[in-house]
């Protein structure tokens, strides 16, 4: 980046060279932010090369000398786990769970968001604005009034013959539906804004074409905004990967644990910590997210930046 | 003439049939029908019975036993309670002067200091990687960190001096848990203020320098008028965020020890869900809504007002 006081455009009188002290003083700045940046962000940078170097070895010094590297710590992968009086079972039916989560709610978050985006982006109705208005102020509430009813709801979904095991308590796809449905909101308003920009002509030549509006929709304008479903695809697995509250809340068998709620049952008492088993838990759960962020971590900056680049 | 027009449009208009009707609402079914079901099953029901659950006394029976406002003076003659209302204004205000500055510190840092664009790039997405962590990760690092052991990270250090361990979750959870929730808070702040300060016009900036200005002028007289909207409204976000936020706090202290970093939303997941007196929950729930209802009026009025005064600067 040229620097504006050697610029050529200024005046010939202007003399264009650098006095000492002002060098220094721009060196000393850069120097002092950048110390600061490490500084403060030498935690963050410890705390993750722990996690690593403790789930391959037995001892580690200072946060990121291992001492012994064993693979001990990754026993939970091939057979039970036994921490001070508590056992744990076997960590592959729990990944499943997390799994078959996380798509559930992928699946309904993309399915009624594609769906309600696109009404919310064409379609005048009454109450259209309060609808969309109460959307976004039920977002702000604080999600523990909500928990309350919804364990009362889920509790009265439970006694329902039949499908009550499968979407009341106790049930990840009870917690499925509670998951995507304060998922949905942000994420209508999201595709909402992909329907915006496409052009009503497409759409118009569909149904001029014979095209009921549900044909229009599934063949020829959601295909046009397929990049922006699968963002929110990616996001919405990511958050139900990741989910713990609702699901620490709402089951109690350990059968039905998923991945959080499984790691957070190893943290246990102080007295029994190992936090190598623990680390490495930790670190078999994160390979999605940590995946996702060393894949997309430069488009994902780039993409909240609008404006001139500096 | 337009009325003309309408009168001579006007007989062609029949009222319109029932099943008409019908099928024009039939069209919204299949795009709405699942919104709204789920938004009402999911939001509205449960802001209904939450407010009708506080004036109950359920318990694990499940059963609707009206009691009026006994909840709520139970509530406020609980002892523990003005230490829960202290706790939490502590932990809101903190943490929300935390994720505001140092957001915009480390934004500052990142994008006008710091000129090359892959360094800054790098210690944004350092920042960013605690946010896209599961909270039960994140939390099992923090725990290593101030672990009262002598494993843990500051224990280390702190025994490298000569020092014994120190159990610093029991002595000091509050301010640690301001770092917790901070580290994850500034980031967001700092991907706003980044967005914020590469959108100002670098001319500006060159103009100012030309003109002989030092980097803390540049700041003081150039990037933050520039930044007054975004950080009017991160202020308010995160105010009400953080009244409702106790997701951190659940895993690393519980609200432990005794209650020391119980915070309002905490109390009231802990009444209902550990204690499993629900109906007593809901009232200390509902509390909180009429407390972030107020504070957004209050918020509201303080900046809307100032935002009148000041008219858009050109390119804020």
């Amino acid at each position: 980046m040229s620097d504006s006081r050697t610029s050529t455009t200024s005046p010939a009188k202007f003399i264009a060279r650098v006095p000492l002290w002002e060098r220094i003083r721009v060196r000393v700045g850069k120097i002092l932010a950048y110390t600061l940046l490490i500084v403060v962000s030498a935690p963050i940078v410890v705390m993750y090369v722990w996690l690593f170097m403790q789930s391959i070895s037995t001892r580690v010094l200072l946060g990121f000398i291992p001492q012994k590297l064993s693979l001990n710590n990754w026993r939970f992968l091939w057979s039970e786990v036994t921490i001070g009086v508590r056992t744990y079972t076997n960590i592959w039916p729990v990944v499943l769970n997390t799994f078959l989560f996380a798509i559930g709610v992928t699946f309904l978050v993309v399915l009624v968001s594609a769906l309600s985006g696109f009404a919310l982006s064409r379609f005048q109705f009454r109450g259209r604005i309060q609808l969309t208005q109460m959307t976004i102020l039920l977002h702000a509430f604080p999600g523990v009034t909500l928990l309350i009813a919804i364990y009362y709801i889920l509790f009265v979904l439970w006694k329902v013959p039949v499908i009550g095991p499968i979407i009341g308590l106790n049930s990840i796809w009870g917690v499925v539906f509670v998951k995507s449905a304060l998922e949905i909101p942000m994420a209508a308003w999201i595709v909402k804004g992909f329907f915006d920009e496409i052009p009503w002509d497409i759409e118009w030549a569909a149904y001029v074409d014979g095209c009921s509006r549900l044909q229009a929709w599934r063949r020829v304008i959601l295909p046009v905004i397929r990049p922006g479903i699968a963002s929110v695809a990616i996001f919405a697995f990511l958050a139900g990967w990741s989910e713990f509250l609702y699901l620490f809340t709402f089951i109690f068998e350990q059968r039905n644990f998923t991945l959080s709620l499984y790691v957070k049952q190893l943290i246990g008492d102080f007295k029994f910590v190992d936090y190598g088993l623990l680390s490495a838990a930790a670190l078999f759960y994160m390979i999605p997210p940590l995946l996702f962020f060393l894949f997309t971590q430069k488009s994902l900056l780039r993409v909240s930046f609008g404006g001139v680049k500096g | 003439m337009a009325t003309e027009a309408a009168m001579i449009e006007s007989p062609q208009r029949k009222p319109i049939s029932l099943l008409a009707r019908l099928k024009n609402i039939a069209v919204y079914v299949p795009f709405l029908g699942p919104f709204l079901f789920l938004v009402v099953t999911y939001f509205f029901l449960p802001v209904v019975l939450t407010t009708a659950l506080s004036f109950t006394s359920m318990d694990s029976k499940m059963e609707w036993n009206f009691v009026g406002l006994e909840n709520f003076r139970r509530l406020f003659s609980d002892p523990i309670i003005p230490g829960i209302a202290r706790n939490t204004a502590i932990y809101v205000i903190l943490t929300c002067v935390f994720n505001v500055g140092f957001g915009f510190f480390l934004a500052l840092l990142t994008t006008y200091f710091v000129e090359r664009e892959n360094i800054g790039l790098i210690f944004r997405s350092i920042w960013l990687l605690p946010r896209m962590t599961p909270s039960v990760i994140y939390i099992i690092m923090w725990q290593w960190f101030v672990s009262p052991t002598e494993l843990g990270f500051v224990n280390q250090i702190l025994r490298a001096f000569g020092q014994p361990p120190q159990a610093w979750l029991a002595r000091r959870p509050m301010p640690i848990l301001i770092l917790v929730n901070g580290f994850i808070g500034a980031s967001f702040g700092m991907i706003i203020f980044s967005a914020a300060i590469k959108s100002i016009p670098v001319d500006l900036i060159r103009a100012a320098r030309v003109d002989g200005a030092s980097d803390l002028a540049i700041v003081r007289r150039i990037i933050v008028p520039m930044l007054k909207w975004p950080i009017m409204f991160l202020t308010i976000w995160q105010i009400l965020s953080l009244l409702a936020s106790y997701e951190y706090i659940l895993l690393l202290t519980d609200g432990g020890p005794f209650y020391k970093s119980e915070v309002w939303s905490l109390n009231a997941y802990h009444r209902a869900f550990s204690s499993l007196q629900f109906g007593y929950g809901a009232s200390i729930a509902l509390v909180l809504v009429v407390v972030g209802v107020i504070a957004t009026f209050i918020m509201l009025k303080l900046f809307g007002f100032q935002r009148l005064m000041e008219p858009a600067k050109a390119g804020a």
